[in-house]
């Protein structure tokens, strides 16, 4: 009796998220990605590609740095398996994201599952991650709400930078380039508050930025965040451990 | 406004080797009971993975660690942090790092 009073509640908690709440917390990370995205779409269109290419583009890829990487290999006739390759690369990341958001959505199907994972990226994450502190599940209405909302400000964002790039001279006069870097900030510093384990993240914290920079030296960019992401995550194990 | 053959080809392959790692995670281990020391591992991946970025954004520029070229920005993380820490507010944070950015380019 008292084991289905707790499964009620339980459900009553991650039935309160709705959609439209997933549509409102996804709101403070519009700018970052508006301004990444503009820009995607200013580069895709130098590099020569159509507006319906670099829609194509945002929709079936849905990745900033990816789509960077594409429009210059393809201004520069890279092959297409090379140019397939990298994005592998570039975007492998996301299994680290896709692996530590996992244990919050066990209550769905397969399909469910690749719904949300498809439209995963470090913002939908980060912000799904604070959300997901003392909880032991996320809704998944309120994880479409996000997802759908950031994916649709994408494709936006890019073909704005497509279609009004060519007027824009100097998008850093308005400081939109560092509205990505405040918004990993904002959820950093969100999500080890609520933590609790302030100590310990600031290790990990620390010791990604160290690695980050140093492997950067012998890595590419995109290979030095996963060294750093999996070496940081093993030391808060480690010093987890020692405690 | 026509869409070229092997730029069709292109996207598509790169659609399918981002889609495989977004999702597969998530519908295999979603399915299995992760041993103890996993979760743990997992559950310190956020910090990592987001200070790595930052790392990235703030001393980095072409490629290389670079804090002269950066200097504005690492400047601008400041008051950035700052707002994150005593506001809590997401908006505030990237606003409050905007705003900042504009005035130390505009100062300095």
């Amino acid at each position: 009796m008292s084991e289905n009073v707790q499964l009620n509640k339980h459900e009553i908690d991650v039935g309160e998220e709705s959609f439209l709440q997933g549509v409102k917390d996804c709101i403070p990370t519009l700018l970052g990605y508006l301004s990444i995205g503009f820009a995607a779409g200013v580069v895709g269109k130098t590099s020569g590609l159509s507006i319906m290419e670099i829609t194509l583009m945002s929709s079936m890829i849905y990745a900033g740095s990816a789509q960077f990487i594409m429009a210059g290999m393809i201004a520069s006739q890279g092959s297409v398996t090379a140019i397939i390759l990298t994005v592998f690369i570039v975007n492998l990341r996301h299994l680290l994201l896709s692996a530590a958001i996992s244990p919050y959505f066990r209550q769905l199907s397969s399909f469910k599952m690749t719904l949300i994972g498809s439209l995963l990226t470090d913002e939908t994450f980060g912000v799904a991650i604070n959300k997901a502190m003392n909880q032991k599940s996320i809704s998944e209405k309120w994880m479409h709400g996000l997802n759908i909302t950031a994916y649709l400000n994408w494709i936006i964002a890019t073909l704005a930078g497509a279609f009004f790039g060519q007027w824009i001279t100097n998008p850093e006069k308005f400081g939109l380039d560092f509205a990505l870097t405040g918004m990993f900030i904002g959820l950093l510093v969100l999500q080890m508050i609520s933590r609790k384990i302030i100590i310990k993240d600031l290790v990990v914290a620390v010791s990604a930025v160290l690695i980050v920079l140093g492997t950067s030296t012998f890595l590419s960019g995109s290979m030095a965040v996963i060294a750093a992401t999996v070496a940081a995550a093993t030391i808060g194990m480690v010093v987890e451990k020692w405690k | 406004m026509e869409i070229r053959w092997h730029i069709l080809l292109a996207i598509m392959g790169a659609s399918i080797v981002t889609l495989l790692p977004r999702v597969l995670p998530l519908v295999v281990l979603s399915r299995i009971q992760l041993p103890d020391w996993t979760m743990r591992w997992l559950n310190y991946v956020p910090v990592a993975v987001m200070a790595a970025l930052i790392g990235q954004e703030l001393f980095m520029a072409d490629g290389k660690v670079d804090f002269i070229k950066k200097y504005i920005e690492i400047l601008a993380a400041i008051p950035t942090f700052a707002t994150a820490i005593l506001t809590r507010s997401l908006l505030g944070t990237v606003v409050v790092g905007i705003l900042s950015i504009i005035v130390l380019r505009f100062v300095l």
